[in-house]
């Protein structure tokens, strides 16, 4: 297992996503992510001057669309696929402090 | 929190502390989230409109739905470029990240913002007093939703659950990250007056405090005087007005050198302003920035302006509110940093008092009365010409300071010309003679208070100058002028003596 990764950067990463991972998981994750960053590791071990860096994968910029009005989704159809509405708007549950 | 300390007033707002004699400068930064005035949000085609009905414009891209793509809006790019050109940025090739973060405002769990590679950068804006203040970026980002917490009273504290409206989510924001170069609560709302009118002036935002498309935070932190270091900050939110962002950082100041006399550290958090009480509370604490976890938003290709489009904007920049000031300080023969200067760019008045100079006004009566007698909306209908006829009889002393304000009222209703409405009001120019006749009549019907105006002590005379006075204006109306009367009072009793 490299030290580059260790059980519990996985497990604060789960945790700030949110994601409930069992003990099982946790170290197969741990294993996985660390072969990638082995990877990436092999990578920055080449000479690299003058290579930039790939921003993307495509050789594309300034995709841009014109500042008009398109038809959005219907609200009714809209609230119809959620959990629970009320007063027109998404009810969700509460949130313990304040927004980021 | 009771405040023992109490600043000391001048170009640094300084506190100095009873106990130990060290005084405390304050420093400001301050981010300023504006909303952009386009038709559309950042990146779909649904209406950028403050105040629709809840989750009316909305569409799968600005709801997160799986299979969307985001496409950026050409008028983002524009406004935000403007805006950029206008704080002296240079704008650069920049790119969108994810900042992943876990709360419902947004459905897509992650905003979509410019992270290191920001498309304006390195910029600054000069006050009115001639303090330069230091821009570090201004990026593109997407607004969140709004939540409005339900329950027990309504606030986040003890609220059982929370409805959320997408409309404002994807709405495109610029966020002005200024550098801590201010040094006062005074100036901090200087800073915001002069960023309002750039964001106005370039038709990037309507920049309305009050309906939340211009939000304020300030990071705020203390140093003793002459150390160059700077102290740990916090970063204040909520301030939803002018008032609450001097407020704040005035008791947020106080309260860091509060505890750092008694022997205490600043703890960096993110605290949030609760105007009725006055006070600064905790909120959660910052997450460092690596929480967020920020990586390029793979949907969305790098942004490079061309060198053509920049200068188009550049050619097309409209004159900004420090080279206003300058044209008319130039016109009106006052320093740039005059109350009445800085008001009437302020007011956007400007264009109206350069006018009324052209016309023949005197610089300084003009701008003083757009300073203390014209509000921005009303005066548009004003006539330069007659404007500076109205200027003209009251330096020519044909109408009183009181009648001027109150024929300009007029003009103001009626459009109509400043002598018309004089003489319809009675305000006839009042002789020398006439104002002699009066004032020796008056002198004669009161002997004693006269002998004791003539010959009493300062305090005596001053209160006896007000009863003459008083009498006079009864007497003519309030038609004579208030400073002939005092010269002619004055030579009166010279003569008695
Ligand atoms: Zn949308």
């Amino acid at each position: 297992m490299s030290a580059r990764l260790t059980r519990d950067n996985v497990a604060k990463v789960a945790d700030l996503a949110r994601l409930d991972l069992t003990e099982a998981d946790l170290d197969r994750y741990t294993e996985q992510l660390s072969a990638v960053l082995d990877h990436a590791e092999d990578v920055a071990s080449l000479d690299l001057d003058g290579v930039p860096p790939t921003s993307h994968p495509l050789p594309l910029v300034n995709v841009l669309r014109a500042d008009v009005v398109v038809e959005g989704v219907d609200r009714e159809e809209v609230l119809s696929q959620a959990p629970s509405v009320e007063d027109r708007r998404f009810r969700v549950p509460a949130i313990l402090g304040e927004e980021p | 929190m009771t405040l023992t300390h109490e600043p000391i007033e001048g170009e640094h707002f300084i506190v100095a502390s009873e106990s130990t004699g060290d005084e405390w400068e304050i420093v400001v930064g301050l981010e300023v989230h504006c909303e952009l005035a386009t038709v559309t949000k950042l990146f779909c085609g649904c209406p950028n409109m403050f105040g629709d009905e809840p989750n009316t414009n909305v569409c799968p891209v600005c709801l997160g739905l799986p299979g969307s793509l985001p496409v950026l809006n050409e008028n983002v790019v524009e406004l935000a470029m403007r805006l950029g050109r206008a704080l002296q940025c240079s704008v650069e090739p920049s790119v969108f990240a994810r900042k992943n973060y876990f709360y419902p405002d947004m459905p897509k769990d992650y905003q979509v913002t410019q992270f290191d590679r920001p498309i304006n950068v390195d910029g600054w804006l000069d006050l009115p007093d001639g303090t330069r203040v230091g821009i570090e970026r201004a990026h593109i980002e997407e607004d969140t939703g709004k939540n409005s917490h339900a329950g027990g009273s309504g606030r986040i504290h003890g609220a059982d659950y929370s409805l959320v409206d997408y409309n404002r989510a994807g709405v495109p924001l610029v966020e002005i990250v200024g550098r801590p170069h201010i040094r006062h609560p005074e100036q901090a709302k200087t800073y915001i007056d002069e960023l309002r009118a750039i964001l106005l002036t370039t038709g990037a935002s309507d920049a309305k405090m009050e309906e939340g498309s211009l939000r304020v935070d300030a990071n705020v932190s203390v140093r003793r005087v002459g150390d160059t270091e700077l102290g740990t900050r916090c970063e204040v939110k909520n301030l939803n007005s002018l008032r609450s962002l001097g407020r704040a950082i005035e008791y947020e100041a106080r309260r860091q050198v509060d505890l750092l006399e008694s022997g205490e550290r600043i703890k960096q958090e993110t605290r949030h302003w609760d105007e009725g009480a006055g006070r600064t509370r905790a909120g959660r604490s910052k997450e460092e920035a690596e929480d967020y976890r920020y990586f390029q938003e793979p949907d969305l290709v790098p942004l490079v302006p061309s060198a053509e489009w920049i200068a188009a904007i550049d050619a097309a920049m409209p004159p900004l509110p420090a080279a206003r000031r300058e044209a008319l300080a130039v016109a009106s023969g006052l320093a740039v940093t005059e109350s009445g200067v800085v008001i009437a760019v302020q007011r956007d008045l400007d264009q109206l008092a350069l006018a009324t100079i052209a016309a023949g006004g005197d610089g300084r009566r003009v701008l003083t009365h757009v300073e203390h007698n014209l509000s921005g909306e009303g005066s548009a209908g004003l006539d330069p010409a007659t404007f500076a006829q109205l200027v003209g009889l009251e330096l020519g002393g044909q109408l009183t300071a009181t009648q001027v304000k109150t024929v300009l009222a007029e003009m103001l209703v009626s459009g109509r010309a400043p002598d018309v409405i004089a003489a319809e009001l009675g305000f006839e120019a009042m002789d020398s003679s006439e104002l002699e006749g009066v004032v020796d009549g008056l002198i004669a019907e009161s002997p004693e208070e006269w002998s004791d105006f003539c010959t009493g002590d300062d305090k005596k005379r001053a209160k006896l100058q007000g009863f003459f006075t008083g009498k006079i204006m009864k007497a003519t109306k309030g038609q004579a002028d208030g400073k002939a009367v005092a010269v002619l009072l004055e030579s009166r009793r010279v003569e008695s003596l």
